[in-house]
């Protein structure tokens, strides 16, 4: 599979340059990707994949891409995208948090290639960083789970204690509780964001353990398998996972970032690119949903799709007061909703979770 | 039916042709691998083992990935060499790095000359005890230090991904499972402007040079050959093997600590989980590619370090499969294994009795 998309890729790719070279003497922009994962892993890495081979499809012979897929975090990854940077790539894509020093230090040595990391914190002016407001999308799939678990007990497998996963959790306990004053979120870490075998392990565990409903915050689709195995229910994470549980998933929040990777080359073909930060959520589509189960009710259905709507118009905020963080002290007050310096630090759960955020 | 019978004595030539003709049937099927993917051999080959020499940066990345492997194989190779199998070098790394990056981080307000040394001692110490804890099972014991060493390494794993989670986690880091970046002073000196290349690299050369004087000219280097060749005549003449097995795992314990360091102050200049990237058990790869004698031992850390960065070169400009590059250096270790038993022992058809 991974190896016809990528030998139909190739084959694309030389059509279009030898296609370039023919139409036109110009340059085409020379993008790089760097992937912490395979492209095949139906998570993470295939989206941003998917949305790369977006911007060849858009902008046809005005742009080539490369990537490499299997980055470690490590010290591989400087090299990496030195390389990218050295072989005359003038835009590069790094998808991984742990990219962002090692993108940072390349960046000082290629003052005139331009760097778009995601999910980081640190910028400079050759420096972009970007990223999803999927605690948008957590709050859809958590009304969801609030409306069909009959237990009353959510299982969810979560990665690293890190603002962006304890977001998503409270996010989506928020709303589920909104919905079902009696549900019981239980967190299992699993300190990993791609190991299938521990989160089929975590997905077992936690069905154990009473759940009925399994949301998951690392990118396998093992967990899908072992709902769709036990007969409960599940939501797929980046992707469409529906092939792997056809009856368990209900929906999955989906990762889109075609359309910011061609906003972007387009700013560097324009000649407009600067440095900047963005977080963007479901209203400009970067965070959208796959389709829902047939089987889910109607009324849930446009639970959800009112929800989805109302967040895209500005209407929902899936941080409105009154909250209370974990321990009883007061956050947000009635009607106010979190800023979003609140929500990038975020380091505490609601009130109402039980168990002890590991720091 | 196929059979092995021992040859009396091996080819000494060949003992030394055999890594050489390894690496030739690695390019061959490689390139056949490379082939049936639909990409040019040939370029590919190039690629890989041709390319990394003619691009700057990329030569002195040579010496950013074959410094932790010369270190660790040179230190794994004595073991080897006298019976003690130590495969849990890539914990002794980690430990190595822990130890040594603490030391960077607790001495984070106060700079000085003496932090580096100060780290390299301390991580060559935290290598070292871990690799004890095998030793003393094993004199204590006589608990395998295969597993023990192995087994230690899922440990080491754990402990420097909870404590980057933890005590050692950056303060201004959103809670991310990683430490804040050393400071200037505790991150090692560069040898060649504008790369990575560290001083780790000459450090690496001095212990293939210690570890030749060694074997060649020191009684200790006699005991560990003779413990090899001959465990009881080294017992009759009344060597240690306690003293021998402690030294040996201490020894390569130390230098796989130093090449953690060395990885955690030099290229990625902070803690990471992801700090390991295999080098503990690629050395083992390179200790034997380089028949655990010094020199070769370097020749074959240059030649691993080769098809690490000749690969990603080959994904960049090819678009190759990571995997493929993957099976690619796996070949190399299963025809060097190969050729060696056709070295040792003769094939034979015998008609099933």
């Amino acid at each position: 599979m991974t190896f016809w998309r990528k030998a139909l890729g190739a084959a694309a790719g030389a059509a279009l340059a030898a296609l370039g070279v023919a139409a036109q003497a110009q340059e085409p922009l020379k993008i790089g990707f760097v992937y912490v994962g395979p492209t095949g892993d139906f998570g993470w890495t295939h989206e941003h994949d998917l949305a790369r081979q977006a911007v060849e499809k858009h902008f046809g012979d005005k742009v080539e891409t490369t990537f490499v897929e299997n980055v470690a975090e490590g010290p591989d990854a400087e090299r990496v995208i030195r390389q990218m940077a050295q072989s005359g790539q003038k835009l590069i894509f790094t998808t991984s948090f742990g990219f962002m020093n090692p993108t940072l230090k390349v960046a000082k040595q290629f003052p005139d290639v331009k760097f778009e990391h995601a999910t980081g914190f640190k910028r400079d002016v050759n420096v972009s960083t970007y990223s999803a407001r999927f605690y948008e999308g957590r709050h859809v799939i958590g009304l969801i789970a609030g409306k069909m678990t009959k237990s009353n007990v959510i299982g969810y497998i979560a990665s690293f204690p890190i603002p962006e996963v304890v977001r998503g959790i409270n996010s989506a306990y928020l709303a589920a509780k909104s919905v079902n004053p009696n549900v019981q979120f239980r967190v299992v870490w699993v300190n990993t964001w791609f190991d299938p075998g521990k989160e089929a392990d975590a997905a077992k565990a936690l069905i154990e353990q009473g759940a009925d409903v399994i949301m998951q915050h690392t990118d396998s689709a093992a967990p899908i398998t072992i709902a769709e195995e036990k007969g409960v229910l599940a939501f797929g994470q980046a992707s469409d996972m529906t092939k792997f549980g056809p009856k368990a998933h209900l929906t999955a929040i989906m990762d889109n970032w075609a359309p910011y990777y061609i906003a972007r080359t387009q700013a560097v073909l324009d000649g407009t690119w600067e440095s900047k930060d963005t977080w963007d959520g479901i209203a400009p589509g970067m965070v959208a949903f796959a389709p829902y189960n047939p089987a889910l009710p109607k009324e849930v259905v446009a639970l959800a799709e009112y929800a989805r709507l109302g967040i895209s118009l500005g209407k929902i905020h899936p941080f409105t007061g009154p909250i209370n963080k974990q321990d009883g002290t007061p956050w947000l007050a009635a009607g106010e909703t979190a800023p979003d310096g609140d929500l990038l630090g975020m380091n505490f759960y609601v009130e109402g979770i039980e168990g002890v955020l590991p720091k | 039916m196929l059979e092995l019978t021992r040859r009396r004595e091996a080819s000494k030539a060949m003992l030394w042709l055999t890594p050489v003709f390894a690496v030739i049937l690695t390019i061959v099927a490689g390139g056949l691998l490379f082939a049936l993917l639909g990409k040019d051999p040939v370029e590919a080959v190039r690629l890989i083992f041709v390319q990394p020499f003619l691009d700057p940066f990329s030569r002195t990345e040579l010496l950013v990935k074959g410094t932790p492997l010369v270190l660790i194989a040179i230190g794994l190779s004595l073991g080897f060499r006298a019976g003690v199998w130590n495969i849990g070098a890539e914990g002794q790394f980690i430990m190595g790095a822990l130890v040594g990056g603490a030391v960077a981080l607790a001495f984070y307000e106060i700079p000085g000359v003496w932090l580096l040394p100060l780290m390299c001692f301390a991580g060559m110490a935290g290598g070292a005890a871990w690799a004890m804890i095998p030793a003393i099972l094993r004199i204590r014991f006589n608990a395998n230090e295969i597993l023990v060493s192995l087994m230690l390494v899922y440990v080491a794993e754990l402990l420097l991904s909870a404590l980057v989670s933890g005590p050692l986690r950056d303060p201004d880091g959103f809670n991310f499972p990683e430490s804040r970046m050393f400071h200037d002073s505790a991150t090692l000196p560069i040898l060649i402007s504008g790369s990575r290349a560290h001083i780790g690299a000459a450090v690496a050369l001095g212990a293939v040079i210690a570890a030749y004087v060694l074997l060649e000219r020191h009684l200790f280097g006699f005991r560990i050959k003779l413990f090899g060749q001959a465990p009881r005549a080294a017992r009759f003449a009344g060597f240690s093997e306690a003293g021998l097995v402690a030294a040996c795992l201490g020894l390569g314990g130390a230098l796989a600590g130093l090449a953690g360091v060395f990885e955690a102050s030099g290229p990625v200049g902070q803690l990471v989980p992801a700090l390991p990237q295999g080098y503990g058990f690629t050395a083992i790869i390179v200790a034997f590619l380089g028949r655990l004698n010094p020199l070769g031992v370097l020749l074959a850390g240059a030649v691993m370090a080769l098809t690490y960065i000749g690969g990603e070169t080959a994904q960049i400009s090819m678009n190759l499969p990571a995997a493929a590059i993957n099976v690619f250096q796996g070949m190399l270790l299963f025809f060097l294994l190969g050729i060696d038993v056709l070295v040792n022992y003769r094939l034979r058809w015998r008609r099933a009795a």
